[in-house]
């Protein structure tokens, strides 16, 4: 293995802003030949941008790239695959419309006078899969084989003669074991073949099975890099999870936590599941406590929430309201029985960001009501109002597109409506997600103060110090599945990250 | 005057002013009609005086107004299609529909007041179907309504039929009363329209349903999270606009005392569409301004008078259209106003170098 | 069976049963020289079609093409009058033609407005400019258009091809060498196919849209050469509502309206489904150009909402 060899490609210091965020701080990566090299860290850690500025998709603001030693310029997707750098990404990025041979030649189709030559573009894709050991039908519609087939297309297009780097973004996210493991095994073949490798995933089992080398990013920083035999489970699930809040976070929780009643629970799901989605659970929500969910990307914390909420649909068990089955699960109906959510991907779920401030907040409290039952305009301005105030949302008005405002007030918005719906459960998924440090210490002190006032809250976190600092209880889910749950004093960093680290199985759930 | 601007020097808060007006998103089409208009008062005297003749108002604005109207009506039902991220090609073909139906239960002898109703189900009924294929079927909305765009004019036909179709034409004081006919000095199709662009007003922002609708055309998917039936919502543009194309086709067939599907309000769904557009409404959705419509629509026909008081033969208001819409959407595209700047900013540079 | 090729199939089925249901109902229909009646009728239509082919399988739509047949007709007859040789004013509408087009396609690429708003302001413009070059029907008397319209191929059983129909398949060869045998075309696939993938392949967008739009263009107006020389004239409404029956044909010869899937062989087919359509309707006498409309206008639904299921049932798979 590589100890010895020097790094093929290197980023040194390498920094990035987009408006309102910091993506990346200073952060330095080094991929040597031959060797796997795992790329870890949450949503918004800046895995992709880091990804994005190594083959050229972005420039980055400060910092080198140095490939065999020597600096280069990286402009464009062009310029890094001059250079050898070749990008999977998890999308599969080809056109399932067309046939395989066309995806795999398309740009460089063999011409014989300027036409081109089908049967010669063939021979050159089959050529090209034999490479992956794989032997199909190359005159087939790409989208008519199994997504891991259609990942293995993807890398023999990736995959030149000269390639040095190959970069794969979670190709296994929508494998299955068998899949992955034929995956791997091409994954090792090329990389006894001198070609560094990135490997991106969630899957932290997969990890350890092909990775040589491990890098850590958290909030744009990059936490820590070592070599994978070295590096403990637990210690690794230390470093992607949580920070550090301080002592008076924890001693004002305990406090919180103790005049805490057994009360009913308002919602409560019962064997609640759905295929390939996330396997059967029970979790009940009572008034004025917090109920948080750990577990790593992928392993089912938004599709908990939504399943809870209706926004995807069951295909087992049951939900709950207040003792008796909800039969209509569907968010309309779960926003009339007084159960909001504050979706992760605020932008393409959360947010319309045509619409104003103050139209976005009453949005859900319109529903509520009908659309018959229009708020009057002086109420709805006195509920923005409010909200603006509450929450500190920075804004010249409420008339604002919120779209123009900053991610952190964004959020604020997302919370605002469901707030101002006068919800009884209320389910946050990742609320503090790519906000700074200032609006994520409000939303936390938020989410206690609601909380005090009687709601029942589900908080789906990555940040596992946020999640100990608010929880009453702590579910803990591992590769869809729900793994464990702990309450009181129990509610420790240690006691989730085992948890988490518990298993060995990273297949997908019963199919 | 409070502390604060009385601080302001004056020029800066006049550029100010200026600014915030350049920005508001009224000023260029009511700027653009008032251009058109200006011109016609040169070009043709007498062009503002309203006189009243036989108990009538009478002049060249109350006939761009009164000229409007069937524009208007599309381009209201139009501006709630698009404020969904949605087209409703079918417009044109619908009122071809709608004045094939009315000449036929004329024909019928049935009731004129009855056929003032069946014609509205008529367009409903049209805006059931395009609501079908668009919400419940999730077909592409420009694909969805291009069936009964191309279908329309040939029922219409097929109706015309039924009855030998010979000579649709046909008398009916009901009818013609509503749509050439005067209410006192006012043209009742003027009060009537009115009167629709106020029910549909309120039915937009009296009740929370313009809300809804631009929810579901500028997020479909927040808005399905925030608990909104989205399909419904979908569902509810399309019947908007069947039933304001219904009455446009009273007005337009009342007008011509006949049905004629095949040139009926020919290429009238793009005139809507147009004046959606000229009014600041973006076809990628999220936004309905009603009352802007109202202005594209104005441009649009003033334009139009004006091409005929000119001289000019008719067919070159077409001409002047294209230009227009091109000009409309050039101004609004990011990459375009970036080169005229740039471009702009380089001569100025050149200028300004010694 | 590939299931690329079952649009194609589903759209000669169609065709072949009206062929035959003719046949069975009216005397001499099912015969050559029916077929080349309706090949030399609709082949300004289907030429004009098998350009917006080319646009549709890219995800876009062209709504300029009634009225480049209409403006082209015009200018080469009033050329006509001023003595230029047919030949020669075409040559100069089909440079205008792609011009005009490849002027749409910067448009929508570099303003990123929607097709469907920049050709229509095409239509406008070009049918406007009809109006500027004249109001009535003018003939071109030139004795090339009578030398064009008597040459035809005869064929077995009677019927021949006319010379607009052998125009329409030289131009519908060469457009399938584009479409399948180029790079470009490849392009155009990947476009409609995935818009974002295609980008990220590294396929050229300004450059195809542009030449996805010209080569529609120029094959509007060589539609618009042919209604010429066909007619023998020019007239400032001719084309009129045309773009509907070219995207119609492209829609029933299996082109998906969403793009990426189809073939520019089908569109041949779907044009003559709607020609076969109307000599229908001739030959039975009792029904009249409504049925036209109405029956494109079933097929039209029946052919999206059998893609729509096509699709989904495609996307499915894909994700599951």
């Amino acid at each position: 293995m590589g100890e010895a060899t020097n790094p093929r490609i290197e980023l040194l210091g390498v920094s990035k802003t987009f408006p309102g965020v910091r993506a990346l701080e200073k952060v330095d990566l080094r991929l040597r030949a031959g060797e796997v090299h795992a790329l870890l860290g949450e949503n918004g850690a800046g895995k992709s941008t880091l990804i994005k500025i190594m083959t050229g998709a972005l420039r980055a603001d400060e910092g080198e790239i140095r490939l065999d030693g020597r600096p280069v310029e990286i402009r464009t997707t062009g310029d890094a695959q001059a250079l050898g750098i070749s990008t999977v990404y998890q999308e599969v990025n080809l056109v399932p419309t067309m046939s395989v041979t066309k995806n795999l030649t398309l740009g460089r189709q063999p011409l014989r006078f300027g036409l081109i030559s089908w049967r010669s573009a063939s021979a050159l894709a089959r050529q090209r899969l034999r490479r992956l050991n794989l032997d199909i039908d190359v005159e087939r519609q790409l989208g008519s084989y199994s997504v891991a087939i259609q990942q293995l297309v993807a890398i023999a297009r990736a995959l030149e003669d000269d390639t040095r780097v190959l970069v794969l973004d979670e190709p296994t996210a929508s494998l299955d074991a068998n899949e992955t493991n034929l995956l791997f095994q091409i994954v090792r073949d090329l990389k006894s073949h001198g070609i560094a490798i990135v490997f991106i995933t969630h899957f932290i089992d997969q990890v350890y099975e092909i990775s040589d080398r491990i890098s850590v990013l958290r909030n744009g920083r990059l936490v820590g890099e070592a070599l994978t035999a070295e590096l403990p489970r637990l210690q690794l699930i230390s470093m992607m999870l949580g920070r550090a809040l301080g002592h008076v976070e924890e001693q004002a929780k305990a406090k919180a936590r103790a005049g805490k009643t057994e009360a009913a629970p308002v919602l409560e799901a019962r064997q609640l599941g759905r295929r390939r989605t996330m396997a059967p659970f029970d979790l009940s929500l009572r008034p004025g406590e917090v109920v948080g969910l750990s577990g790593l990307l992928g392993s089912g914390r938004t599709e908990t929430a939504k399943l809870m909420f209706g926004a995807i649909h069951p295909d087992s068990g049951q939900v709950q309201l207040e003792g008796r089955p909800v039969l209509r699960n569907s968010p309309r109906h779960s926003l009339r029985n007084g159960i909001v959510l504050c979706p992760e991907d605020r932008k393409a779920e959360g947010l319309i960001g045509e619409l104003s401030v103050r139209e976005n907040i009453v949005l859900a409290l319109q529903t509520k009501r009908g659309w018959l039952h229009r708020l009057p305009l002086d109420e709805q301005n006195r509920l923005a109002e409010e909200m603006i105030k509450a929450l500190d949302i920075d804004t010249p008005d409420a008339d604002k597109p919120v779209g123009q405002l900053s991610g952190g007030n964004q959020q604020k918005v997302v919370l605002a409506r469901a707030l101002a719906s006068r919800p009884k459960v209320l389910l946050l998924d990742e609320p503090t997600r790519g906000i700074d440090v200032g609006a994520h210490a409000e939303i936390v002190a938020l989410i206690r103060r609601l909380c005090a006032e009687g709601l029942a809250l589900l908080v789906a976190s990555s940040e596992l110090d946020e999640l100990v600092a608010v929880s009453d209880r702590v579910a803990v889910l591992r590769d869809r599945n729900m793994v464990g749950e702990m309450a009181g004093d129990d509610i420790t960093r240690e006691n989730i990250i085992r948890t988490i680290a518990g298993g060995r199985s990273w297949t997908k759930p019963q199919e | 005057m409070d502390q604060a601007s009385r601080m302001t020097p004056p020029q800066t808060r006049g550029t100010r002013l200026l600014r915030k007006l350049a920005g508001h998103r009224a000023v260029w089409p009511l700027l653009a009609l008032a251009v058109i208009l200006i011109v016609d008062g040169f070009v043709a005297p007498g062009f503002f005086t309203i006189r009243i003749v036989e108990g009538r108002l009478f002049g060249s604005l109350i006939d761009i107004l009164y000229r409007a109207v069937p524009t208007a009506l599309l381009a209201l039902g139009m501006a709630v299609v698009i404020g969904t991220k949605g087209i409703d090609l079918s417009v044109g073909s619908v009122i071809a529909v709608v004045g094939a139906t009315i000449a036929w239960r004329i024909h019928e002898g049935d009731p004129h007041f009855v056929i003032l109703l069946v014609a509205l189900g008529v367009g409903l009924l049209c805006g059931i179907w395009n609501g079908f294929l668009v919400a419940v079927l999730d077909i592409q909305p420009i694909i969805a309504t291009l069936i009964l765009m191309v279908s329309g004019r040939g029922i219409g036909l097929m109706i015309n039929l039924i009855y030998g179709g010979t000579n649709p034409s046909f008398e009916s004081p009901l009818l013609q009363g509503l749509s050439v006919g005067h209410l006192g000095l006012i043209p009742t199709r003027l009060i009537l329209g009115a009167a629709i662009f106020a029910v549909l007003w309120l039915l937009i922002r009296r009740t929370a349903l313009g809300l809804f609708l631009e929810a579901v055309g500028g997020n479909a998917a927040a808005a399905d999270l925030a608990g909104i039936n989205a399909r419904l919502i979908k569902y509810s543009a399309y019947l908007i606009s069947g039933v304001c194309a219904g009455w446009a086709g009273i007005i337009l067939t009342a007008d011509t005392h006949t049905s004629d599907p095949v040139s009926v309000a020919l290429y009238s769904e793009l005139d809507a569409i147009l004046a959606v557009v000229i009014g600041g409404g973006s076809l990628a959705g999220g936004r309905i301004y009603l009352g802007m419509t109202l202005i594209g629509v104005l441009v649009i026909q003033a334009l139009t008078t004006s091409i005929l008081t000119s001289g000019l033969p008719p067919e070159y208001n077409l001409l002047v259209k294209a230009v227009v819409v091109l000009f409309v959407l050039l101004l609004q595209s990011n990459n375009f106003r970036k080169a005229v700047f740039s471009l702009f900013r380089r001569g100025t540079a050149r200028r300004g170098r010694p | 069976m590939r299931e690329r090729y079952l649009p194609l199939v589903a759209t000669i089925t169609v065709f072949v049963a009206l062929f035959v249901t003719g046949g069975v109902f009216y005397k001499h229909f099912f015969s050559t020289l029916v077929l080349g009646h309706i090949l030399a009728d609709n082949a300004f239509i289907i030429i004009a079609a098998i350009g917006t082919t080319f646009v549709i399988l890219s995800g876009g739509i062209d709504l300029s093409i009634g009225s480049m047949i209409g403006f082209v007709g015009v200018v080469m007859a009033s050329l006509d009058t001023m003595g230029w040789h047919p030949l020669a004013s075409a040559g100069l509408m089909l440079v205008f033609g792609l011009a005009f087009g490849a002027f749409q396609g910067f448009i929508i690429d570099f303003c990123e407005i929607q097709p469907f708003i920049v050709t229509l302001a095409g239509l406008f413009m070009l049918r406007g400019a009809c109006f500027m070059v004249t109001l009535d029907s003018i003939p071109i008397r030139h004795p090339f258009v009578d030398a064009f319209a008597g040459t035809n191929i005869p064929l077995p059983g009677g019927g021949f091809l006319a010379s607009s129909a052998i125009v329409m398949l030289v131009v519908l060869a060469v457009a399938i060498v584009i479409a399948h045998f180029t790079r470009f075309g490849t392009n155009v696939y990947a476009i409609g196919g995935d818009r974002a993938s295609a980008i990220l392949m590294g396929v050229p967008m300004r450059r195809t849209t542009i030449k996805i739009y010209a080569l529609g263009g120029f094959y509007s107006a060589l539609g618009g050469v042919t209604y010429a020389l066909y007619t023998s004239s020019g007239y400032p409404l001719a084309g009129t509502g045309n773009e509907l029956n070219a995207i119609a044909s492209v829609v029933l010869g299996g082109t998906l309206l969403t793009g990426g899937v189809g073939m520019v062989a089908g569109t041949l087919f779907g044009g003559m489904i709607l020609g076969l359509i109307a000599t229908l309707i001739i030959f039975n006498g009792s029904l009249n150009g409504a049925w036209i409309m109405i029956t494109s206008g079933v097929l039209l639904f029946i052919f999206i909402v059998m893609q729509r299921f096509l699709v989904s049932s495609f996307t499915l798979r894909r994700a599951g």
